[in-house]
């Protein structure tokens, strides 16, 4: 067997990924294979439980987009049971889903994408006043002055100098692909440490209507979070509950915080970083099928024409057409196992439609500890999605397009304005920064939408409407014996929907079919590749093999979600687990 | 390169005054309700230690442990990191990937030997010889052999690590076992939670930091400063509860007037953690304020504890009556609560223990 450059653990992502990578002796890759390496078993321990439960559980298949398999978990068996949810839990649900993208996007900016770009140790040698200068010509932003970049220099030196480098050890610093000036990288590295005390504000909006973030709480019907209507006689407060007029007005004065950094912080940097990594925007894209199912209703999930975000699928980067995407049609969504460490009673080179979706495991890998996987055979704990037999790439690359593609003027004024400023084409976007550029972009266009939904949700209350839970059908006696539904969402990361077969009242079958199981899934029973493997097979050549800078930069750049993306169903009982092992 | 600075000379050449620094001494030491004359001890303790070298563990996990501590308002993950510890081994956050990643985390157990902190969050998987989740070729069981073995110490972060978490609940497909199950020969603390309180993950750390030795634990090692009251006996609607005063159903008109969420299946009376006192992200809120009853995510195995909106008395023994009792009994009812929270509790871990012996079965 031919020796494979192997990175393994994948840092700064979440979960455990592991890339082998075939290259030339000039280093370009020749062949790349992507591998979930952690495997837990959520949906088998789903079934059986109430319906009611699920969203806890499945909530708890990721602590970072810690609230999207809640969203779709909830939407899943609302689908299932007609169960109508309030305007105001609808409003609440949009306004938490929006906290996380614009949470999620700026820490995946900064501290898991950054490192790729920013050489920290070179932000010793910057000028703070040259720095300033720097921050004051690209951004309003408040935090510029020489002396507060002179702070953050010293805090670094004095970090450096005393010789424990911590999670800066062994850092690819000075190697030949970093290519920013010195002041560029101190005015990152003051923004990575600012970003992080801006999220914890941030995240308060969970808080406020989920109690906690991570994790916060959800409800089958609606949001859990009453609106209070007296002050709590019991224990002195002002408000009974979490959600009042004042914490309204503080979800508020966060929002206007938010779109504060995103617009004179993150889209600055990024502009201003990606300006120095222009080939970049060559390579890296891959396989140019894009999906989205479409989210952020103004009226409910059964109004397409309402969602802020389009469903649909680009095939071939032709912008011209849009496929429409059926979750209920057995032919659409369909995953394989071909190279995964499944079986299927049907075979291993079958597709199967989630809803009649089955898994056993049956890891057929080296045994521990091992150098390098059989690729030949299953080399991952991710299944192979596939829309009507196509790959297809999810998340922020995908949306934008798709509003792009589709007409929608804030996004097609913002895509045009970066593109100018950086002096490139629309085909530009087909790339690794083009993807991480997408990012950035959806972080404003989402950003913005978010105080008229406030608005709404205060209008509405104030009108006397104070409704956040529907309790109709929240009876399981109320309920069919029998019922399917799918919930779907555009998690941060890409396309999410959640399946859920429901029989006498507990969950009798439970899938998801999640972003970065689209996007980091293996090659397929006709051996085409995975969006992840598509694109480290872009003209990517490693610099230094030692060193694989490169892999790190694209892998990255679709923000990998590695817990998310493996999951297990068993829709036929426990016994039918089967184990083999070599 | 100079020859590495304790944290008092570091903290002052970076500018921190001595008086900032016993304010957070003090702001600690409240927060772990120590005496007092602690503060002065926490700030000596901080000041004179080289920054502590943390190596930090991720198996079956989610990574909410490792978003939570980036939560935490005092200390930041900033403090922690550039004044307080050196991590030098974090999945999440550290730079680089693969070996020089491995090799980072070889040099710190060398170079710290017998004196280094391991956190971990996660489950680690025992059947089948570990293969349901690996790192590095190796497994999650011998990654954590090879690195506990020299360390003084090993903090079990999160409810997976610390009792299983939700791989091990019902039928734990992959034999997920908790830290303690494994470790035996070292110091281990739990610091459960679902995600626990980022301020009683960072508080510990620097409790053990300040002082050199483990902060006082209850019967599951779980640091009392944090996990020593139920959420009930804290809870701002106890009153309510005392009164007999209950939301019948979500977002009733009980549930706007914020009264006790007993009936629609909150585990506060089960739950030891500290959401009522300290809340969450900033004294935000926490989550019965937010209208919605504890999941209870403290305790062992609370995934498989009959539902989350099951009232507590449909499944765990108490009768009807003792809810009429504490309405009319007021200030006594407390007391028969927090009694019939120790006896749940009982039960609830004897129950663990079975669930425990029967995955032990299927073990290897």
């Amino acid at each position: 067997m031919q020796k494979r450059v192997v990175v393994d653990p994948i840092t700064r992502i979440e979960g455990h990924l592991r890339i082998e990578a075939k290259t030339s002796e000039q280093g370009a890759i020749e062949a790349a294979y992507s591998s979930g390496t952690m495997v837990r078993g959520i949906e088998i321990i789903l079934k059986g439980r109430d319906p009611r439960d699920a969203w806890a559980f499945a909530q708890r298949i990721c602590g970072v987009c810690t609230l999207v398999h809640g969203i779709a978990s909830v939407r899943s068996v609302e689908d299932a049971l007609k169960y109508k949810i309030p305007k105001n839990a609808q409003l609440i649900r949009n306004l938490m889903i929006a906290a996380q993208y614009v949470h999620d996007h700026v820490m995946h900016f900064y501290h898991l994408h950054a490192l790729d770009w920013v050489d920290v140790v070179s932000a010793l040698k910057a000028d703070p006043k040259a720095t300033s200068e720097l921050a004051q010509s690209i951004s309003s932003w408040p935090m510029s002055s020489p002396g507060y970049f002179a702070d953050v220099q010293k805090k670094v030196k004095t970090f450096v100098e005393q010789g424990q480098l911590g999670i800066f050890a062994n850092g690819y610093w000075g190697h030949p692909e970093y290519k920013l000036p010195p002041e560029a990288n101190l005015m990152a590295v003051a923004h990575y440490l600012e970003a992080l005390a801006w999220q914890r504000d941030v995240v308060k909006i969970h808080a406020i209507f989920g109690g906690k973030n991570p994790h916060p709480n959800f409800l089958v019907g609606g949001a859990p979070a009453p609106i209070s209507t007296s002050p709590t006689g019991a224990a002195g407060g002002s408000a009974a509950t979490a959600t009042n007029i004042v914490t309204l007005l503080e979800v508020g004065s966060i929002i206007a915080k938010m779109k504060a950094f995103v617009e004179q912080v993150y889209i600055p940097d990024t502009l201003a970083i990606a300006s120095f990594y222009k080939d970049w925007f060559k390579r890296g894209e891959g396989v140019g099928n894009f999906m989205t199912y479409g989210d952020f209703p103004e009226k409910g999930m059964d109004d397409p024409s309402s969602w802020l975000i389009p469903s649909g699928v680009i095939l071939g980067r032709d912008l011209k057409r849009i496929e429409p995407v059926d979750l209920n049609d057995p032919a659409h969504v369909q995953e394989f196992v071909s190279h995964s460490w499944y079986d299927y009673t049907g075979g291993k080179d079958k597709g199967l439609h989630p809803y009649a979706g089955e898994t056993a495991f049956a890891y057929d890998g080296p045994k521990p500890p091992f150098d390098q996987l059989d690729v030949d055979k299953g080399y991952t704990w991710l299944k192979a999605p596939r829309w009507k037999g196509n790959v297809v790439e999810v998340g922020p690359l995908a949306r934008v397009l798709m509003l792009y593609a589709k007409g929608h003027k804030p996004t097609q004024d913002i895509a045009n304005y970066a593109l100018k400023k950086l002096d490139l084409p629309i085909e530009a976007m087909f790339s690794t920064l083009g993807r991480t550029a997408a990012r950035t972009l959806e972080t404003k266009i989402i950003a913005d939408q978010m105080q008229a939904w406030l608005d709404n949700l205060i209008a509405n209350i104030k009108g006397g409407d104070v409704t956040v839970h529907n309790p109709e059908r929240w009876d399981p006696s109320t309920w069919p014996k029998e019922a399917k539904g799918v919930g779907f969402m555009e998690a941060p990361r890409g396309a999410l929907a959640h399946w859920i077969v429901i029989k006498n009242g507990k969950i009798d079958n439970y899938q998801a079919v999640v972003p970065s199981t689209w996007n980091a899934g293996p090659r397929d029973p006709k051996g085409q590749p995975g969006p992840y493997e598509a694109a480290l097979m872009d003209r990517h050549t490693l610099a230094k093999a030692d060193q694989p800078l490169e892999i790190q930069r694209t892998i990255h750049s679709f923000d990998p979600c590695i817990a998310c993306a493996v999951h297990v169903t068993d829709p036929h009982g426990e016994e039918l687990v089967r184990i083999k092992v070599r | 390169m100079n020859e590495p600075a304790t944290l008092g000379e570091a903290l002052s050449r970076r500018g921190i005054s001595r008086r900032a620094f016993l304010k957070y001494s003090a702001y600690l030491a409240s927060v772990m309700a120590l005496p007092a004359s602690a503060s002065q001890a926490i700030a000596q303790g901080l000041a004179k230690a080289r920054r502590q070298s943390v190596i930090w563990l991720s198996f079956q996990e989610c990574t909410g442990c490792t978003e939570s501590i980036t939560r935490s308002s005092s200390p930041t993950l900033e403090d922690l990191i550039f004044d307080l510890i050196s991590l030098d081994y974090h999945h999440t956050l550290m730079s680089v990937s693969g070996d020089a990643a491995e090799h980072a985390r070889e040099a710190a157990m060398k170079e710290n030997k017998g004196k280094y902190i391991v956190v971990v969050d996660g489950s680690v998987p025992l059947k089948d010889d570990g293969i349901y989740s690996t790192i590095a070729g190796i497994t999650n069981l011998q990654m954590l052999k090879d690195t506990v073995k020299d360390a003084a110490a090993v903090v079990a972060v999160g409810s997976c690590a610390a009792f299983g978490g939700i791989p091990h609940a019902r039928p734990n497909p992959t034999g997920a076992a908790s830290i303690t199950d494994i470790v035996k020969d070292k110091p281990v603390i739990n610091i459960p939670g679902c995600p626990p309180i980022p301020e009683a993950m960072t508080g510990t750390l620097a409790y053990i930091l300040s002082f050199g030795k483990l902060p006082e634990l209850d019967h599951l090692a779980r640091p009392k400063a944090f996990f020593g009251e139920t959420i009930h006996d804290r809870c701002y609607r106890r009153p309510f509860y005392d009164k007999g005063l209950f939301a019948e159903s979500f977002d009733d008109e009980g549930a706007r007037k914020g009264y006790c969420l007993y009936k629609v299946g909150c585990k506060g009376p089960i739950a030891y953690n500290a959401c009522a006192t300290l809340k969450w992200n900033h004294g935000t809120s926490f989550p019965i304020q937010s209208g919605h009853g504890c999941l209870g995510c403290s305790e062992p195995h609370f995934w498989d504890q009959g539902g989350f909106y099951k009232p507590l008395a449909a499944h765990a023994g108490v009768s009807a009556p003792l809810i009429g009792a504490a309405a009319v009994a007021g200030a006594a009812a407390g007391g028969a609560a927090a009694w019939i929270a120790r006896r749940h509790q009982q039960r609830y871990l004897a129950e663990t223990e079975a669930i425990d012996r029967s995955v032990g079965k299927d073990k290897g």
